[in-house]
């Protein structure tokens, strides 16, 4: 039995193992699955969606910049159009047009300057003391006397902050004079700085030497170097495509990783850059996958704890649910089969009865004749005896055996009472208490008070409860248990039920337990045919004899008489033919 | 044969055996013959019947389950022809509506088969004295 308790075991564990497995795979996999394609799906929408915003950004900056000096270019080019070199001379009629540029675009022009062929200004209009300055050897200079109009790169001139210039070049009848104006560098710088997004990102305009023309003014230093390669790449660029938006990735520490947008303005002279630091541009990207992983990793401890639980109820209930469909495998005897089987046992008892009371009888007749044959006093005299008395004594015990199996088959002689159920089960534990006490078995009664009395063989009934009682003790025998005996009035039916906690009936056994000579003691020790009276008695009364068993956990029998139609019992005949 | 009948008292009981199991008669007789009753085999209701016809018995001790005439219907006959005679009957375990019966028509008393031949005799006895009382009382009558 042990062995089996281990299958079952066994089995349970591996149930519950597969369980688990289950719902690891159909859970944690599909998790698993979905939440990477979705966060990878989004990732890349998001990176798109961050590179189109930052690429728009600095696209539409840097048109803005184009535009900006574009327009102040058109307004010197209008000036110089349209009023000539000899009105520009005149430094009060530039001090006017300066005070009119600077009433339309605020502070964006300091001042004001025309300049001859030989770099000589020779007329100023602006805060700064620089009329007739000689430029003939400024860089610019040289640059915006060979072209038709030229923004400079920033630089510090004379009067030593940093600005940057305009110029038209026009023809007079001297030659070529410029008209010069300077742009505010602060207004400038204002229009690349207003690029800010986040804590990281800004922005800056180098020349195609890689100079900053506006100030980098948050980035940190480290990041400048390291970025530097990338300027220089993007720098590299400018010839191939100037109208492209360019966009890179650079390590700048071991922790960290900028994104780089450029785009050139000024025809490719400049470039706008805009950077910032990957972890601030994709912060929501990253914020969304702290919370898929934070939601994947609840998920996974969820679904692990939950088919822990999961497995272990299931796997209990349906322990639960095995042990009580074993509990639940009632058996009812079938009558037909029963009273076939009680008429074949009633045959044989009685074909054997006739053999074995010759026997016996032949027996007696030898032990007659020893008393007139002289066989001394000896051994062999001593043996004859014992032989007959042998002969005898299992005759005997064959005359009880077939006596057994005609009560179970037929009506036997008995006096009908009127009999009080609960004293006589009664009667019956005080007779078993003693076996009980040996077998370490505790007998426990239930009885419901003022029960009606049944008219039945008090013997009969005896009979049967004995025979239950004794099964029960036996079943709990050398292990000890409780035997619990209850009586109930259900409807018209008195029902008295004999439960052990003992080793159970196996289910293969089950539905054999009522046939006649159907026995699990050892031969000599049982003649299986107790229980299969008991059916006989039972049924004979109208009645019913059930059993639940449970392996490991007991067995109840139940026994159902109906109150009401046993009076007429005392009249019943024999039904089955079998009389004598 | 060392199974001749012994008389021992003078006036030994008279025994009709009346069951179909002829070996069962054969050596149920001779042990009760061995015991001081004189007794007539009969393997049959009908042998039975024509034992009687032929000669007077004490006791019947009579089967109530043979082959050719139900001991009941045996039972009957024995009555009619000798109302004097006490009739023990012979029936299986369980049979007692049948014993019932026959009591009422007249039987001493029965037993269950197979039986313990001291029982059978102690019987037999008993049967022997009512029928003397009987006899007795139908004298004084």
């Amino acid at each position: 039995m042990s062995n089996n308790t281990q299958l079952t075991e066994h089995y349970y564990r591996s149930l519950n193992r597969n369980i688990i497995l289950i719902i690891f795979f159909v859970s944690i996999i599909p998790l698993i699955i979905v939440s990477s394609t979705i966060y990878y799906q989004f990732r890349a929408s998001y990176h798109e969606k961050v590179y189109d915003h930052l690429r728009e950004l600095v696209d539409s900056h840097t048109r803005n910049i184009d535009h900006f000096l574009q327009e102040k270019l058109g307004d010197i080019r209008f000036l110089a159009a349209s009023y000539g070199l000899d009105k520009l001379q005149d430094e009060a009629f530039l001090q006017s047009r300066l005070a009119a540029l600077q009433k339309s675009y605020g502070q964006d022009f300091v001042d004001l300057g025309v300049i001859n062929a030989d770099g000589e200004q020779i007329a100023y209009a602006g805060r700064f003391k620089l009329a007739r300055a000689d430029y003939s050897d400024a860089d610019w200079f040289r640059r915006a006397i060979d072209r038709e109009y030229y923004i400079s790169d920033v630089f510090l001139g004379l009067r030593g902050i940093p600005h940057f210039i305009v110029t038209v070049r026009s023809s007079g009848k001297d030659g070529y004079w410029i008209l010069r104006a300077t742009i505010d560098f602060v207004a400038f710088t204002t229009l690349v700085e207003n690029i800010r997004l986040g804590q990281t990102g800004f922005a800056f305009i180098l020349n195609n030497r890689g100079e900053f023309q506006t100030t980098p003014i948050r980035g940190p230093s480290t990041d400048m170097m390291a970025s530097k390669k990338i300027y220089t790449e993007f720098l590299a660029k400018s010839t191939d495509s100037p109208d492209q938006v360019h966009i890179a990735v650079k390590a700048v520490s071991s922790r960290h990783k900028n994104i780089y947008i450029a785009a050139f303005l000024k025809k490719g002279d400049w470039l706008l850059v805009y950077q910032q630091r990957m972890a601030e541009a994709f912060v929501d990207l990253n914020r969304t996958f702290t919370i898929t992983t934070i939601l994947m990793v609840i998920g996974f401890v969820g679904i692990t704890i939950m088919a822990f639980t999961l497995s272990k109820t299931v796997v209990r209930r349906v322990a639960k649910a095995d042990s009580e469909k074993q509990l639940m495998r009632k058996t009812v005897v079938e009558s037909g089969k029963m009273a076939s089987v009680g008429e074949l046992a009633a045959g044989i008892a009685h074909e054997i009865n006739n053999p074995v009371a010759i026997m016996v009888e032949e027996a007696g007749w030898l032990g007659d004749l020893m008393e007139d044959v002289d066989l001394g006093e000896g051994e062999n005299r001593a043996e004859f005896e014992r032989a007959i008395g042998q002969i005898q004594t299992q005759g005997k015990r064959c005359k009880e055996i077939t006596h057994k199996l005609l009560s179970f088959a037929r009506k036997t002689d008995t006096t009908v009472e009127d009999v009080e159920i609960n004293e006589l089960l009664e009667e019956l534990v005080a007779l078993s208490s003693q076996r009980a006490k040996y077998s370490m078995v505790e007998i426990r009664t239930d009885f419901q008070e003022n029960l009606p009395t049944l008219r039945v063989s008090t013997a009969e009934l005896q009979q049967v409860f004995f025979n239950l009682i004794n099964n029960a003790i036996d079943a709990m025998d050398h292990d000890g248990g409780t035997l619990t005996i209850s009586s109930r009035q259900i409807d018209n039916d008195l029902v008295v039920t004999v439960s052990d906690t003992g080793k159970g009936i196996p289910e293969a056994n089950l539905d054999r337990i009522f046939d006649p000579f159907f026995t699990t003691k050892p031969v000599g020790k049982g003649t299986g045919l107790g229980l299969s009276i008991c059916y006989g008695i039972i049924e004979k009364l109208g009645g019913k004899l059930e059993v639940e068993s449970a392996v490991e956990k007991g067995t109840t029998f139940s026994v159902t008489i109906p109150l009401q139609s046993n009076t007429g019992g005392q009249d019943t005949q024999v039904s089955n033919g079998l009389n004598s | 044969m060392v199974n001749e009948p012994k008389s021992v008292t003078s006036e030994p009981i008279r025994l009709l055996l009346i069951d179909d199991e002829k070996d069962f008669v054969k050596i149920l007789s001779k042990r009760i013959r061995r015991r001081n009753i004189s007794v007539t085999e009969a393997f049959s209701g009908v042998e039975g019947i024509q034992a009687l016809r032929a000669e007077e018995f004490d006791v019947a001790v009579l089967d109530l389950k043979m082959e050719d005439m139900d001991g009941i219907e045996v039972l009957k006959m024995l009555k009619i022809m000798a109302p004097r005679l006490v009739v023990i009957m012979l029936t299986g375990h369980g049979s007692a509506e049948a014993a019932e019966q026959g009591i009422r028509l007249g039987a001493f008393d029965y037993l269950t088969k197979p039986c313990e031949l001291e029982e059978l005799l102690e019987k037999i006895r008993e049967a022997y004295a009512h029928r003397q009382q009987g006899e007795r009382g139908k004298d004084v009558l």
